[in-house]
């Protein structure tokens, strides 16, 4: 079981104002966003826990908590420090719709995205995938090999995912960190490749 | 599902801000970078606004790990932080790559990055 408990002792950035990079690890509950936060970061993975209303929207004010009943949403993430001044950030972020705005205030910025997938529960990903294409980032899809889940060859699973000819598809045991990095890098090459073919 | 997610705020999160709804600069992000702007944290702020300040003095951090040290949600902390700067307390530097995302260079560098740490 994944759980994410906040170090009492603050890490703090190493440097000269280093480059900040926000990646997403995106996917539907239980699909290892954290287990592979956790194999790629430096630090414990943190979380915060995002209030919001039943229609998505932040709560940072007296009266619409007052009105009504709120959610709370833990958002896991972690630090890797790269040369050349970068540090990536890695957020584990929900696949719900009703969860949007969150959704869009998380990927503001990002490099891309990497969608994982339980080949059990494919079509909560559908969502996932949606929001992504919506937010106008690009992404992978890591297939995280859960022991008891079936295994289906990676054409059949692109078929059944509607994925597009381009979109990377890879295996991955969340629980490795040289397969999840294996993943971000399949990643960024994909989101390179789209840079250099679609300048801005 | 252990461990901080369970434990009790002394304050309401939606009282951390007095009440307020929406931060002065709408332009924060989870990334944007906080450093200390004052030696000595002035008497007569809020406690939250305190801590803010008391966590980031002796380096730098992004603020949404500010958040989760502080277990506050990130859009209360926005608040807070967007006080903070307009006070003249607390410097808060955006990400270099900003609403568009990084440049194609910064890319190349963390793809080299990431396969640097492949054993």
């Amino acid at each position: 079981m994944d759980s994410a408990r906040s170090s009492p002792d603050p890490r703090y950035l190493t440097g000269n104002d280093p480059v900040l990079i926000k990646l997403l690890i995106a996917g539907p509950f239980a699909v290892g966003k954290t287990t592979l936060i956790r194999a790629i970061s430096e630090i414990a993975p943190l979380h915060t826990e995002e209030v919001m209303t039943q229609a998505g929207a932040f709560v940072d004010n007296l009266a619409e908590a007052e009105h009504k009943t709120t959610t709370t949403v833990a958002i896991d993430f972690g630090r890797l420090t790269l040369p050349n001044n970068l540090v990536l950030y890695l957020f584990g972020t929900p696949g719900q719709r009703r969860f949007r705005l969150l959704w869009e205030d998380i990927a503001q910025g990002a490099l891309g995205a990497l969608v994982m997938v339980d080949t059990r529960r494919l079509d909560e990903s559908f969502e996932v995938m949606d929001l992504i294409e919506e937010a106008g980032l690009r992404y992978a899809v890591a297939v995280n090999a859960f022991p008891q889940a079936p295994t289906y060859d990676l054409d059949t699973l692109r078929d059944h995912l509607d994925l597009r000819p381009d979109t990377p598809l890879v295996l991955c045991d969340a629980r490795s960190r040289d397969q999840s990095l294996d993943a971000l890098i399949a990643l960024v090459e994909h989101v390179i490749a789209h840079t250099h073919l679609e300048p801005a | 599902m252990t461990g901080g997610r369970h434990s009790r705020r002394l304050v309401p999160a939606y009282l951390a801000t007095g009440g307020r709804a929406h931060p002065s600069r709408n332009h924060l992000d989870r990334l944007t970078t906080l450093h200390a702007a004052c030696e000595e944290i002035p008497v007569g702020l809020g406690p939250e606004q305190r801590g803010v300040l008391e966590l980031i003095q002796p380096g730098a951090l992004p603020l949404v790990d500010a958040a989760a040290y502080l277990r506050l949600p990130v859009s209360i902390v926005k608040v807070l932080v967007a006080d903070l700067v307009s006070a003249g307390l607390l410097h808060a530097r955006p990400p270099i790559p900003q609403a568009t995302g990084p440049d194609i260079e910064t890319m190349e560098k963390v793809l080299d990055g990431l396969r640097a740490l492949k054993s």
